[in-house]
């Protein structure tokens, strides 16, 4: 009796983070069962959103966006309570136009007290010309297929973050935070499954090397709640939870249910973007990011917090489809009629 | 045990435990073995794509393009095809036109009942005690349907007492499944989940369905929750057939394809053909002149 209670105690601990005994057992009974659910998993309180849909989103949608657009989606995104927003990427104007415009974007926004503006830096050069342009956080990525990244990024995973090896010295000299970003962790258009193992390993490279955040994308939106609790339960062996992220691709209408799922498991930070930007490259006429503002309906109905306010946030949506002149892909969105 | 407070004995004794509170020892075991939880291992998918489906779509079917898509549905591996109507006061020549089953809508809201069906939840519980013991002399079954589970566009919440009471009359009426319908689309896996726990102290889990709608992308994180509760029962239409009447130009049903890729990906059986749904999807689609609603499809189909 007394080692069933031992392990009831350490398990809950490590849910509620204190060490009481019986107001934890009984506060977590009562909380389980008034929510219902048979294998009760305490979800957190708050959730980060980490908008994305001002690089990942625009990055792929086929219209150039002026950028005094762009600078005011993100001050609408701000206003809307988002405590991170990804403001653009430093990537060569070549290989993304729609990112050329990285330094006056960069430079034209207000940057809202207390909401971050990560950029996208995928080397050295990028970094200085990010922080040039007042970055004060850089983010970086890894894939979890080989094959991904040789076509992606032209190198192995390995050189590639050696590459950002670089970048992180850097960062740490100047005290820039930077997030990491791996890619296909529920699969790969290319190699197909991806093993969970693989993740947690490049995961655990990222961290290792400094990055605060990783964030684990399913990028062709292959991955199902069991893929995801799955790839989870290795990666949070080498990476605390608190440190990790889930970025789910709604191209199968998968995203909400793996994000439900990872909340289950502890994830607290959850990537989207704004009216579902950003189409899938890998499936014509597919979409890809899975939409904000269906992601806070979710939460807020789950009584989570967010610090969103969920018709602020519609108005950007409404504001940037009308530029685009496409149909809003958030669900939430088309049934409020903000189109 | 010296050290145990007294306010927590009465849970010491394991037996009590597993007694009272089943889910915190499977929640011990899976933390152990790092599971999320038991899915059940098969899940009846219940198409309402040609009945739900189409009645609220704008263009009319003809008749023909219906059965041809029923007949392609039955060539899924779907077990559960619904083509029947809710019985109205005109069930006799519906079932001696051969119907093999038929269904019946309460209501879980006083005011959408009004709206709907033009009487109050207790008139149309007399109603329908008549209809059944009909069917049941006929040997036909009765499925019912609890609309407004999530939420009701009129009365706005509907709380989950409600929503066992009228399911619990319809089972007790001699309905063999009840379906739990979310008919504006607003719950999410919170509301669904207090839901269920209510009508699941009533009613035993393998006679319950789940009907979700997708109006606010919710469909598939609900019937998650419902599916880790225990449900195996889920209803859904092809091409995600059936805007909402609610919120115009927004979405209603989900995706039979989605959900059946989401279950697929957990490995429950099925028995369902996703390829053939896509097919079937595609075909309605080209008659009707629309775009499907179903994600899978878009991301597999060549348009």
């Amino acid at each position: 009796m007394a080692t069933i209670m031992r392990f009831v105690n350490s398990s809950l601990r490590s849910r509620m983070g204190h060490p009481s005994i019986a107001l934890s057992c009984s506060a977590s009974v009562a909380r389980a069962v008034s929510f219902g659910v048979a294998a009760a998993k305490p979800l957190p309180a708050k959730v980060k959103i980490v908008e994305v849909g001002p690089r990942d989103g625009l990055q792929n949608e086929k219209a150039v966006v002026p950028a005094e657009v762009k600078i005011q989606l993100i001050d609408m995104l701000a206003e809307a309570g988002l405590p991170v927003i990804e403001a653009t990427s430093f990537v060569s104007p070549k290989w993304v136009p729609q990112m050329a415009d990285q330094v006056e974007v960069m430079q034209g926004i207000h940057k809202k007290p207390g909401v971050n503006y990560p950029v996208l830096t995928p080397n050295l050069k990028g970094f200085q010309a990010a922080v040039k342009a007042g970055a004060q956080e850089v983010a970086i990525f890894g894939a979890a297929s080989e094959l991904f990244s040789k076509k992606n990024i032209n190198c192995s995973v390995e050189e590639s973050l050696q590459r950002f090896e670089e970048v992180m010295k850097a960062a740490k000299e100047q005290g820039v935070p930077v997030r990491g970003y791996v890619s296909c962790v529920l699969g790969c258009p290319y190699e197909g499954k991806v093993s969970p193992e693989k993740v947690a390993q490049v995961a655990k490279r990222l961290y290792a090397m400094g990055c605060y955040e990783i964030s684990l994308g399913d990028t062709i939106g292959v991955g199902t709640p069991g893929g995801m609790s799955e790839m989870l339960e290795a990666v949070r062996k080498e990476v605390p939870v608190d440190a990790l992220a889930v970025h789910c691709h709604d191209t199968y209408g998968q995203a909400l249910a793996n994000i439900l799922v990872a909340l289950q498991m502890g994830i607290s930070v959850v990537d989207s973007s704004i009216a579902g930007l950003g189409g899938c490259p890998y499936a014509q006429g597919a979409s890809g990011n899975v939409a904000t503002e269906d992601v806070v309906y979710m939460l807020h109905g789950l009584g989570i917090q967010t610090g969103v306010d969920l018709h602020k946030l519609m108005d950007a949506g409404a504001f940037i489809c009308q530029f685009l002149n496409r149909r809003t892909s958030s669900k939430v969105a088309q049934a409020s009629c903000k189109l | 045990m010296g050290n145990i407070p007294s306010a927590v004995k009465h849970c010491l004794s394991y037996e009590t435990l597993a007694q009272d509170y089943p889910w915190l020892v499977r929640w011990l075991q899976e933390e152990k073995y790092g599971a999320i939880c038991e899915f059940p291992k098969t899940v009846k998918v219940v198409e309402v794509g040609p009945r739900d489906g189409l009645q609220n779509e704008k263009e009319m079917v003809p008749t023909g393009v219906k059965i041809q898509l029923i007949n392609m549905l039955s060539e899924t591996g779907l077990s559960v095809i619904e083509a029947t109507s809710f019985v109205s006061s005109k069930w006799v020549p519906q079932i001696e036109a051969g119907a093999t089953e038929v269904a019946i809508l309460g209501s879980a809201s006083e005011t959408f009942s009004k709206k709907n069906i033009n009487c109050s939840i207790e008139e149309s519980m007399l109603r329908f005690k008549e209809l059944i013991s009909s069917a049941k002399q006929a040997g036909i079954p009765v499925r019912g349907y609890v609309s407004c589970a999530l939420g009701c566009p009129y009365e706005g919440r509907i709380e989950p007492e409600k929503v066992t009471e009228v399911a619990k009359r319809l089972y007790d009426l001699g309905c063999y499944e009840v379906s739990l319908g979310d008919t504006t689309g607003e719950g999410t896996p919170k509301s669904m989940a207090m839901m269920l726990q209510s009508v699941m102290k009533e009613i035993p889990t393998s006679a319950l369905a789940v009907h979700c709608h997708d109006t606010y992308g919710q469909a598939l994180a609900n019937i998650l929750i419902a599916l880790q509760m225990g449900i195996s029962v889920v209803d859904s239409s092809v091409a995600g057939l059936g805007g909402c009447p609610y919120a115009p130009g927004a979405s209603g049903n989900v995706s039979t394809e989605d959900v059946v890729y989401m279950l697929h990906g957990l490995g429950i059986e099925t028995g369902v053909n996703l390829s053939k749904v896509i097919d079937a999807g595609e075909f309605i689609c080209q008659a009707l002149n629309r775009r499907t609603n179903s994600k899978v499809a878009q991301a597999t189909v060549k348009s």
